[in-house]
């Protein structure tokens, strides 16, 4: 039977020949993931079941990535603990203090992740891993703890989704207008319970980080995971950092998808997620003038090297006018210290910018940027939902690196060209 | 397993954010997540529901993030059951996983207003309106989601499992 790359992954997991959509498997997993928020409760669930040792600590991971750098005591105690835990259980994946990263930007930067893996993570954003050609899903805190013990986990195997890219990429469109524009047109449910698998002549062509991002906000479709068949450009990234051997999977020619979308990606000009969904998509042509009180670039969806440059282009020698606080947070210790070499942490702190050691921090309002009542945001994180970045009666807008930058330039939502000039 | 209390009813794409806003997660005590449960729709929702109400919610119920939380602070909320069109896949494991029971239904979702009064087959997908003298069936529950309610939970589930084994 022909098989997608989601179903191929699932069944060799599952020691199955061949898995259907809507089947019920019971799968090894090889890498699982807990943060500073999920992974205490699953770490009360070990304990509970009276659980003395994870099935392999080189395979359970754990990054207190959330609250982190603590903000506050009882953050601090949801972290030590994880620490302990760590320790005890001599885990080789735990990272804490100067070598925290956001998760989804640390895994894959360690090669802790490598292409054909079942990849699970109490944390949504886990779909991220996808774009290295691994299933990887978001799971709960029981589900964790689950496979801390057994190294397995229950699945639905997905419906597949397939959406063909083609066309040139237009100044200043990156993976993340490419998400966006596709929940804008599906809906925030517009994949629920499916596989989002991406393809086709502009997919082949875009940077890695662009595809992180790009897989990073399928769980805001609703879908299960995000996932690109692994190529040139996956084997460049992951061939010098891989921790283990890795096999490559694709999808038969003839496999069987539910829906097939295209997309002439040259129309698509750059997205801004107006509140509170990240489907309530607008061009950045259509935005008119809106004040924002607040720009943050960072996060898993773009704290990356590619978004550090992008942004670093966009605010050489400017300055934000002084009521706006832009805050950086390049997302892994490796992509602040490349940052720094390059000098783009120049071309920041000379714009006016706060620079933000890796965390997750305002994105989901945790802590280094929350808004007060009535402030508005825009950000180059994943979620606009009521309340995510501070009072229940502030704003986030959604949009790339890019845009943000012009943004925190102008103190209101700007398209890049109006602050570098068309070139 | 059978079920009775008072509908409080929420729109559509109700995320977790909503259930239990990220300020919290520094907390996993259930009793003191259930204080917080939807208090930036309604800060009162915690202290108004009694032991056994019954949620009733649109499509795509709590989608976002993955905390655990969120059903967890539900659960704890005194909420026996909730009812949707739909729901965001992790939030579906979730329920399940740590036994909150769940149940999709159109037709309840269209026919059911705040404050009546449901009595609920979880097994059957069974709904009886007691206010409106209605009856609505639920999108069967796949058997293995089965397996995992009458075990209690998915912990429960895999220490039958490696005790057997």
């Amino acid at each position: 039977m022909p098989m997608t790359i989601t179903e191929k992954i699932l069944a060799k997991h599952a020691g199955l020949r061949e898995v259907h959509p809507g089947q019920f498997i019971n799968a090894r997993v090889d890498i699982a993931l807990g943060n500073d928020i999920t992974a205490p409760i699953a770490i009360k669930e070990f304990r509970n079941l009276g659980a003395k040792k994870v099935f392999n600590r080189n395979r359970v991971v754990l990054v207190p990535d959330h609250f982190t750098p603590n903000k506050d005591i009882k953050s601090a105690e949801q972290c030590k603990i994880i620490r302990n835990f760590a320790r005890e259980q001599k885990l080789t994946h735990y990272y804490d203090g100067g070598d925290v990263g956001v998760e989804h930007a640390l895994l894959p930067e360690k090669g802790v992740v490598v292409p054909g893996d079942l990849v699970i993570g109490a944390d949504s954003h886990t779909c991220t891993y996808g774009a290295m050609g691994a299933f990887s899903t978001g799971v709960g805190s029981t589900d964790l703890a689950a496979v801390m013990i057994t190294g397995e986990l229950w699945f639905r195997v997905p419906e597949s989704m397939k959406f063909v890219l083609k066309g040139r990429l237009n100044k200043w469109v990156y993976g993340k207008d490419l998400i966006l524009r596709i929940i804008g047109d599906i809906g925030v449910d517009g994949a629920l319970y499916k596989a989002m698998e991406f393809c086709g002549p502009t997919i082949n062509k875009l940077s890695m980080d662009s595809r992180f991002s790009l897989c990073n906000m399928a769980v805001e479709a609703g879908g299960k995971n995000g996932i690109i068949s692994p190529d040139n450009t996956t084997e460049a990234y992951i061939a010098k950092r891989a921790e283990r051997r890795y096999k490559v999977y694709k999808s038969d020619r003839d496999a069987v998808y539910g829906d097939v979308r295209e997309y002439d990606c040259s129309e698509i000009k750059p997205q801004v997620a107006f509140p509170h969904l990240p489907e309530n998509t607008r061009n950045i042509t259509d935005v008119g003038n809106i004040p924002i009180d607040q720009v943050v670039i960072g996060s898993c969806t773009n704290g990356r090297m590619e978004d550090m440059r992008v942004s670093a282009r966009i605010l050489r020698g400017k300055k934000v006018p002084s009521h706006m606080r832009l805050i950086i947070i390049p997302a892994t210790p490796l992509i602040y210290k490349q940052s720094m070499k390059e000098g783009l942490f120049d071309i920041f702190l000379g714009a006016g910018a706060i620079i933000s050691p890796p965390t997750c921090g305002p994105c989901l309002g945790g802590h280094m940027g929350i808004l007060a009542e009535g402030e508005r945001a825009l950000a180059t994180t994943n979620r606009n939902f009521v309340g995510r970045m501070g009072h229940p009666k502030s704003e986030v807008y959604l949009a790339n690196p890019a845009v943000a930058a012009a943004t925190a330039v102008k103190g209101r939502i700007a398209h890049p060209d109006e602050v570098v000039g068309k070139r | 397993m059978e079920i009775k209390g008072k509908v409080w009813k929420f729109g559509k794409d109700i995320d977790t954010d909503r259930i239990i806003p990220a300020r919290y997660l520094n907390i996993s005590d259930p009793k003191e997540l259930a204080r917080h449960c939807m208090e930036d729709d309604d800060p009162e929702f915690a202290k108004k529901v009694k032991s056994g109400d019954i949620i009733v919610a649109d499509k795509n119920f709590g989608c976002g993030s993955s905390r655990e939380h969120a059903p967890i602070a539900i659960k704890a909320s005194g909420i026996s059951c909730v009812i949707a069109r739909s729901f965001a896949r992790i939030f579906y494991r979730n329920a399940f996983n740590m036994g909150l029971p769940i149940l999709e239904c159109d037709e309840a979702v269209g026919s059911v207003s705040e404050g009546d009064i449901l009595k609920v087959d979880i097994r059957k997908g069974v709904i009886n309106n007691i206010t409106r003298n209605e009856k609505y069936h639920a999108q069967p529950i796949p058997p293995f989601m089965q397996e995992l309610i009458n075990e209690g939970g998915l912990m429960k589930w895999i220490k039958r499992r490696l005790t057997t084994s």
